[in-house]
């Protein structure tokens, strides 16, 4: 069976140039990038050099980035790292945040800090004035991610970037769905500190970055070495850094060609189901979102069930976040923009990549629609909620 | 009858495959010989586990670290994926987590607090095992479910209906919560282990190695990390914002005499003996319990037999219903010898039952099963 994998969101395959870029750091330039000699000295230039390319990306200087193991780890040092620096502090977030930033928010609470979380409109976007009237003078931090990983909306972080500078508040954004889809200018959107992920760009798991502005007062979240001028102990992931060093590369230099690709296969795809599968609507589809997502509600199924059954007819998409147990809970992003529960668990979404066809697209609009019709054959809700709209 | 199975280090590749059977996993030795039982029979499966109660949530009730040994904890959802990785099938994990707490965990507070001794396992497998898993086991192209349970369905080849059995080994026969399935229900649901004791069941699980094979049995309801189910109910009702009246009130004998005080109408159950608090010349039991007046009422062991009892929401499910009464043994709890019974169905889903000897405790909130021989003839609830 060839399988189609619509869950880029969740992941994203490593590029073959870019394990070509990472396979001489495992054996043969396997040198730590603090030791003095020769060894260390190439394993740390090619950090440096990835370094540059991932600041390059999103038009940072070199020395604001710092490597991590991730998204979730760069989310936690920019607001446990803010939040340590001051006393008595409130930090403001939306309510569709990604759960590494709403935990890490929750986590403080209980620390006695104020958190405020604003609520989104039916599209999931934030609303300025909103973000205005939350502003206390303790304010310390607006924590709003770019791109929202179940719907693809994207936030208005210049308009945040200008109320944070005017407020002279921290800003930071859990850009970890933007980075490498959509263009990320930590200058443009007077960002003091942004997080991303390499596997959501086609880098492997387990490295990320975090950028903090030059001036910007952070602890340090871990203890330890020297390592990245103190703002980052341990012995640097070599391979997985020059991995993300060539996928920020390739990010940029072809943005603009993934983007096209991509939008119109997602259009495809989200007019085809449209077309295809009565009482379905696309969720946040008004809104400016990242080209590849598509989030989708078929009334009367269980988005889980639907999961399962596409699987085993090869097709790989997602009802949001992937959770540790594999288990489903009711998405707080799709209650956050309105849904009731039944239509938040009947919303599925599609992530598409750099790699998808359009052969892909066409099988998927005949599989979705043949699993989602023997679903709602079987629904005990299909047919009252159907009847219930004409 | 072994077969070696190689441990894969991928889990099986998904695939839509004419007669899938879903095989409802919970993680324990049990379900789990299941899935290398019908695998056996060159059956493709899928596993499905249900995540049914967040164990996180009354978190007064936890102990010192994770729950263990109880459906629904992280570790059985592991365990369930362990197995089906050993084995090599697909699996998956579905949330009921919301059914599970309307249909069974609130009806069990909701009984229990109206004074009545109420079974969980009977509405988890009637209402949540056999309907919505086995619905989406056949949404997702599973046209049968195979479980875990100890008993047997067969079909009477001259009425074309489907009978429940008891299952062979009668010290873990099941049969006793699944008087509530339906015809359909049965038609497409299979008990493997009912031919099979329990030792063949281990010793099964032992020659496919599978990871679980020395997994020991969890007997409390799944839903009680600490099998203390009247502090659930208490922490249950708290959370839902009526925490219930824990007065203390008199303890009264059959004719309304005052012997006694009690704790909190919630400590007590029907036939309980120990723990009433005073001594008196003759056993002394709770005859029951009445939420209302926050009285227990007490008795001597012959005012708690009773021969005659009635059962209501009841399902005929190897016969149908008779015209005319007949004779069964009656089972009125899990534990209980059944005992020889004239049963009369009577109009709106009732059934008379009238005992040759009058039989002890008889609990509302319990169900009563009626068997002949190894038959299930039909179930109800005891009023």
């Amino acid at each position: 069976m060839n399988r189609i994998y619509l869950d880029h969101n969740a992941t994203t395959p490593v590029d073959p140039a870019v394990l070509e870029a990472m396979i001489p750091y495992f054996s043969s330039d396997f040198g730590n990038a603090s030791s003095i000699h020769t060894f260390g000295q190439r394993a740390l230039a090619a950090v440096e050099t990835a370094r540059e390319q991932v600041a390059a990306l999103i038009n940072a200087r070199p020395q604001e980035i710092v490597f991590t193991s991730g998204g979730t780890e760069s989310d936690n040092h920019a607001i446990f790292g803010v939040t340590a620096s001051s006393g008595s502090a409130h930090i403001i977030t939306s309510s569709i945040e990604h759960e590494a930033v709403l935990n890490s928010c929750q986590a403080l609470e209980k620390l006695g800090v104020a958190v405020t979380y604003l609520g989104v409109s039916s599209v999931g976007l934030l609303d300025l004035d909103d973000l205005r009237k939350a502003i206390r003078p303790e304010t310390i931090l607006i924590t709003v991610m770019h791109a929202n990983n179940e719907l693809g909306t994207i936030q208005p972080l210049a308009e945040i970037g200008r109320i944070a500078a005017e407020h002279d508040i921290y800003f930071h954004t859990d850009a970890v769905q933007a980075v490498g889809k959509i263009s990320a200018d930590v200058g443009a959107l007077q960002l003091d500190l942004l997080s991303l992920s390499g596997h959501k760009l086609y880098a492997p798991k387990g490295i990320g970055a975090i950028y903090i502005k030059g001036g910007t007062r952070l602890r340090q979240l871990l203890f330890g070495g020297h390592h990245q001028r103190g703002f980052r102990p341990g012995t640097e992931n070599v391979a997985g850094i020059v991995g993300l060093g060539k996928a920020a590369e390739l990010a940029r230099t072809s943005l603009a060609e993934d983007t096209a690709h991509v939008a119109a296969l997602r259009d495809r795809l989200e007019q085809g189901l449209l077309a295809r599968v009565p009482d379905t609507r696309a969720n946040a589809a008004g809104a400016p979102r990242t080209p590849n997502t598509s989030n989708i509600t078929f009334s009367g199924i269980e988005g889980e069930a639907l999961i399962i059954a596409l699987d085993l007819r090869g097709l790989a998409c997602s009802t949001g976040a992937a959770c540790s147990s594999g288990a489903v809970e009711p998405s707080h992003v799709l209650t956050a923009i309105g849904l009731p529960g039944s239509q938040a668990r009947a919303s599925i979404r599609f992530s598409l990549g750099r790699n998808t066809t359009a052969a892909e697209i066409d099988a998927a609009l005949e599989i979705v629609p043949a699993a989602v019709a023997q679903l709602r054959q079987l629904s005990p809700t299909y047919k009252k909620e159907a009847s219930a709209h004409h | 009858m072994t077969t070696d199975f190689q441990l894969d280090s991928l889990p099986a590749a998904a695939e839509l495959q004419p007669g899938l059977v879903a095989v409802a996993m919970s993680g324990g030795v049990d379900s789990s010989t299941v899935a290398a039982l019908v695998l056996q029979h060159g059956r493709p499966i899928v596993g499905l586990t249900m995540q049914l109660w967040n164990q996180r949530r009354l978190p007064e009730l936890q102990g010192d670290g994770p729950a263990r040994h109880r459906c629904c904890s992280l570790d059985d959802v592991y365990d369930a994926k362990r197995v089906a990785q050993h084995l090599g099938f697909p699996h998956y994990v579905v949330n009921f987590e919301e059914q599970f707490e309307q249909r069974v965990v609130r009806p069990f507070v909701e009984q229990y607090l109206s004074g009545r001794t109420p079974i969980a396992c009977t509405n988890c497998n009637t209402d949540v095992k056999f309907e919505p898993l086995l619905r989406m086991a056949r949404q997702i192209g599973a046209e049968r479910l195979a479980t875990g349970h100890y008993a047997r369905i067969q079909k009477d080849a001259a009425t074309g209906r489907y009978q429940l059995l008891r299952a062979r080994d009668d010290s873990k026969d099941q049969s006793y919560f699944l008087w509530g399935l339906t015809q359909e229900q049965l038609s497409r649901s299979e008990f493997p282990l009912g031919e099979r004791t329990k030792s063949e069941v281990r010793e099964l699980a032992r020659n496919v190695h599978l990871p679980v094979a020395e997994k020991p049995e969890s007997m409390e309801l799944c839903f009680v990390p600490n099998g203390n189910y009247v502090q659930f109910i208490h922490a249950y009702a708290r959370e839902d914002g009526r925490p219930l009246d824990d007065s203390e009130g008199d303890i009264v004998t059959e004719d309304g005499s005052i012997i006694g005080r009690h704790t909190g109408v919630h400590n007590y159950t029907v036939g309980q003996r120990k723990g009433l608090g005073f001594a008196t010349g003759k056993p002394i039991y709770v005859l029951a319990i009445d939420p209302g007046k926050n009285r227990v009422i007490v008795g001597e062991d012959d005012a708690l037999r009773a021969a005659t009892l009635e059962i209501e929401n009841v399902n005929w499910i190897s016969i149908q219903q008779p015209a005319a009464p007949l004779r069964a043994q009656v089972k009125i709890r899990h534990k209980h010898e059944p005992a020889a019974a004239t049963v009369e169905a009577l109009p709106g889903l009732r059934i008379r039952i009238s005992f040759d000897a009058p039989q002890r405790a008889i609990t509302p909130g319990q169900a009563a099963v009626l068997y002949d021989g190894d038959l299930v003839l039909a179930g109800g609830w005891i009023k």
